[in-house]
């Protein structure tokens, strides 16, 4: 049998960086390959240079037998290829129901009518993905599963021979984990053949036929899943080690000190609640982490505090309420949040956003801040000029946490930091977030539906679920009184 | 449901402009004659810019085109209007395409400069050789399409309705939504197979065959092409005006921005200088606080959200 895909000698450059170097690998029909690396290794490069949108500077990508190396991506997409993005982009404008009606079209500049066999594919296609209750529905109104959702069901409309599918499980749970192992699954049924890059092991390696590591744009090691998951390299430079439990040090009057007081908190969407009667409070020095699943409600309540959606209820900073505060304000005054969508200035480098995060500190603070956190992310050191619209997800999510931790904050709120981090990436944050406990007096509030990382650090933790809080309690108690469905 | 809605509010519009005529003066149904062409030239920029996403700055480049082109063949070879009015919209095209090299080349807002910088070379080239476009003062036509007001008023209403009625069908068409999605994320439509350097082309040279068929049609009803009237900046700038004021992306929008922009120029016009500040002080004013225009909300807040 012939490969359906046979990638060989890709290399890609970006000026003097080389993202890609050398890679080979084939893909049968009915075969999915996992791609694994630590975040900036290539992986969405190889990618983007078999769809076409990089063009690549050397090597060769065949389909079914047609190299297609340099094309322009519109041919290679209607020559059988897919993908689907690391990074959700829907249209603005678009119900989720057109984005797939879209998806379905031919390039034709003459369908001047909508063919009501499209429509009726579409919400069968919607359906299949458990997209049938919102396809009417504008995609910011969505919760950001439904949006992952989106881009496979785009993919399964336009039915490639190959599939190219990036990090699909980022910022998902177990449960939404299994249900698109399900859906990537079928196309290995129906005789595609899949390239997969996840951060989540577990996830590829119970889903794929074999596993390709690469490091730096190279291939390190290629095999089964376990072979991989067993070779050294990949262990020490991308799987480490396991998050530990830190023993908490009980400093004098921790947690004792009100620091942030949310009392009946509630927020509308339009008709929609998205939170009802929330009440949380965070002392002085806390580690205070909200576990909830996709939708539930989390970034809502860290947007209400940070005074960017309009909320019922109180919310009380050391003792004064921030009603009637602008978002800049807040900030000044202590609350920093570092938002799950990051919010990079994307044409500015990696220093001039680190610069601004630290504009009101004197120099040498701004200068010993900045050396602490090149300490902890070397990556962006070796990187300062590079565009931050140009850093790989992982890269662009370590630059998010730099720059909240660099107006140094009294109170820091982290949204998902972990979506999209290499496993070794998790256990150096989780580490300095371990340094930078026993070390500052900062307080932290942490949202997360990855219990593996939200727990180990917490004092305290709640459970949202459907916009209301459902638990709070000790970490030690969480696994037996309300771990289920999140462990 | 949007649909409905739409016909619901353009329908009975029509009727009432359509029985126009029989109650109202000569002085009125001039000015709508102008509007409704200024309707076809708002329409065609906001189908570029609405839907393609790519800002037009010199709408008043093919305007011009087409009208200049149709004003020298009636002028010099005595052609027949009929074949002016296709040689104009053919023109512009032409010109239309020359645009869209660029800007399928560069991005953000060196294409805008590329048109601007094309309307003033326009209006310089026609200046510059006044000896045969008649400069600054204008052409002379020895045709006009009627000297009748209401035959000519009747002429702008079809054809406002009939540009409208394609304009509107193809935004809403298959194509339309192909033309959206490259506008707004043009790597994202290129992935899902879509040739975005074809789909806006195609968007161009619609754009500009509506555009110069209009301005064509507009010097015939007046009977002479002067630079003020079909190139200078001024009228790209009220055009686009009109189109954000009337609701982007809406293409009906347009048309109504257009025709109140142009009545309230005119019921203004006693306060003299100031007459143009409050009207711009009132788009600036909807531009503000009603970002999607007059018909932004009217038509997208059924079902969408
Ligand atoms: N346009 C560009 N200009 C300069 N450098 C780039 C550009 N695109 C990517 N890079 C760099 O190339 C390297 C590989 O990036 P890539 O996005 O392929 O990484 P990745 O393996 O997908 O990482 P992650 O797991 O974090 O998504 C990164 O270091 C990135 O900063
Ligand atoms: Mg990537």
């Amino acid at each position: 049998m012939t490969a359906l895909l046979e990638v060989s000698g890709l290399t890609k450059r970006f000026g003097g960086l080389v993202a890609v170097k050398d890679i080979g690998f084939s893909i049968n029909a009915g075969e999915i390959l996992g791609l694994i690396g630590p975040n900036g290794s290539g992986k969405s490069t190889v990618m983007k240079c078999i769809m076409g949108i990089e063009k690549p500077n050397a090597g060769s990508v065949k389909l079914d037998g047609t190299d297609v190396a340099g094309w322009p991506t519109h041919r290679i997409a209607r020559h059988g290829v897919g993908i689907v993005f690391q990074h959700a982009r829907p249209l603005h404008r678009q119900t989720i129901l057109e984005h797939i009606q879209l998806a379905l079209l031919p390039d034709n500049l003459f369908m001047l009518v909508t063919d009501h066999k499209i429509t009726r594919r579409a919400e069968e296609i919607a359906e299949r993905v458990g997209l049938g209750q919102v396809m009417h529905r504008l995609p910011r109104t969505l919760p950001f599963a439904d949006l992952r959702r989106l881009e496979l069901a785009k993919a399964i409309a336009r039915n490639p021979k190959v599939v190219l599918v990036d990090e699909p499980f980022a910022g998902l749970t177990a449960g939404e984990v299994a249900d698109f192992s399900a859906l990537i699954g079928s196309f290995r049924a129906e005789g595609h053949a899949v390239l997969l890059v996840d951060h989540n092991v577990k996830g590829v390696a119970a889903l794929v036929d074999r596993v390709l590591a690469m490091y730096l744009g190279e291939k390190i090691t290629e095999g089964t899943a376990e072979e991989v998951m067993r070779n050294e390299t990949v262990r020490r430079v991308y799987l480490g080690g396991k998050i530990e439990t830190a023993a908490r040090p009980d400093r004098e009057g921790k947690g004792h000190t009100p620091l942030l007081d949310v009392r009946g908190l509630g927020v509308l969407y339009g008709k929609a609640t998205a939170l009802d009667d929330v009440s949380i409070h965070v002392g002085e020095g806390e580690f205070v982490s909200v576990v909830g699943l996709n939708g539930a409600g989390k970034t809502t309540l860290f947007n209400a505090i940070s005074g960017l959606v309009p909320f019922s209820g109180t919310v009380a900073w050391r003792g004064e309420t921030l009603a009637g505060k602008t978002p800049g304000a807040i900030a000044r005054g202590g609350i920093v949040q570092c938002p799950e969508s990051r919010e990079l200035f994307g044409d500015m480098s990696i220093r001039e956003n680190l610069d601004l995060g630290g504009q009101h500190l004197t120099v040498a603070e701004a200068g010993k801040q900045l050396d602490w956190l090149f300490g902890l992310f070397p990556i962006l050191k070796a990187r300062q000029g590079q565009a931050a619209r140009t850093l790989s997800g992982g890269e662009q999510q370590m630059l998010a946490i730099a720059r909240a931790l660099m107006m140094k904050p009294k109170l820091l709120i982290l949204d998902e930091p972990t979506l999209g981090l290499a496993p070794v990436i998790l256990e150096q944050l989780s580490k300095a977030l371990e340094v930078l406990r026993q070390t500052t007096d900062i307080t932290v509030l942490l949202g997360e539906q990855n219990v593996t990382f939200a727990l180990p650090h917490a004092d305290r933790v709640y459970v949202i679920e459907h916009s209301r809080i459902v638990w709070e309690g000790d970490p030690g108690r969480f696994a037996e009184e309300a771990g289920a469905g999140y462990l | 449901m949007l649909r409905s809605r739409t016909f619901q509010i353009v329908v009975p519009a029509l009727l009432v402009m359509a029985l126009l005529p029989l109650g109202v003066g000569g002085y009125i149904l001039g000015l709508l004659t102008l509007a409704y062409y200024y309707a076809v030239f708002a329409m065609s920029w906001d189908l570029l810019f609405g839907f393609a996403g790519e800002v037009n700055f010199g709408p008043s480049f093919l305007i011009g085109v087409g009208a200049y082109t149709a004003a020298l063949l009636n002028h010099y070879w005595m052609w027949p209007i009929p074949a002016c009015l296709v040689a104009g919209a053919i023109a512009a095209v032409i010109g239309g395409a020359v645009l869209a090299v660029p800007a399928l080349r560069l991005t953000g807002p060196y294409f805008g400069l590329v048109t601007l910088v094309a309307v003033l070379l326009l209006q310089n080239m026609l200046v510059l050789f006044a000896g045969i476009t008649g400069g600054e003062i204008g052409l002379d036509l020895p045709d006009v399409l009627s000297i009748d007001d209401s035959t000519n008023y009747y002429y702008a209403l079809a054809f406002m309705t009939v540009s409208g009625g394609i304009l509107f069908g193809l935004s809403r068409s298959p194509v339309g939504l192909i033309l959206q999605a490259s506008g707004q994320d043009a790597i994202e439509a290129a992935a899902l197979g879509f040739n975005v350097a074809k789909h806006k082309m195609a968007a161009f040279c619609i754009s500009a065959f509506f555009s110069g068929l209009a301005g064509a049609m507009l010097i015939f009803y007046l009977g002479t092409a002067s630079v003020g009237t079909v190139v200078d900046i001024a009228v790209g700038v009220n055009v686009i005006i009109a189109a954000v004021l009337g609701g982007r992306r809406t293409i009906i929008g347009a048309a109504v921005g257009a025709i109140f922009l142009i009545g309230a120029g005119e019921i203004l016009r006693p306060l003299g200088q100031l007459s143009t500040f409050v009207v711009s002080a009132v788009a600036l004013v909807v531009i503000l606080f009603f970002p999607s225009g007059f018909m932004g909300r009217l038509l997208q807040s059924g079902g969408r959200e």
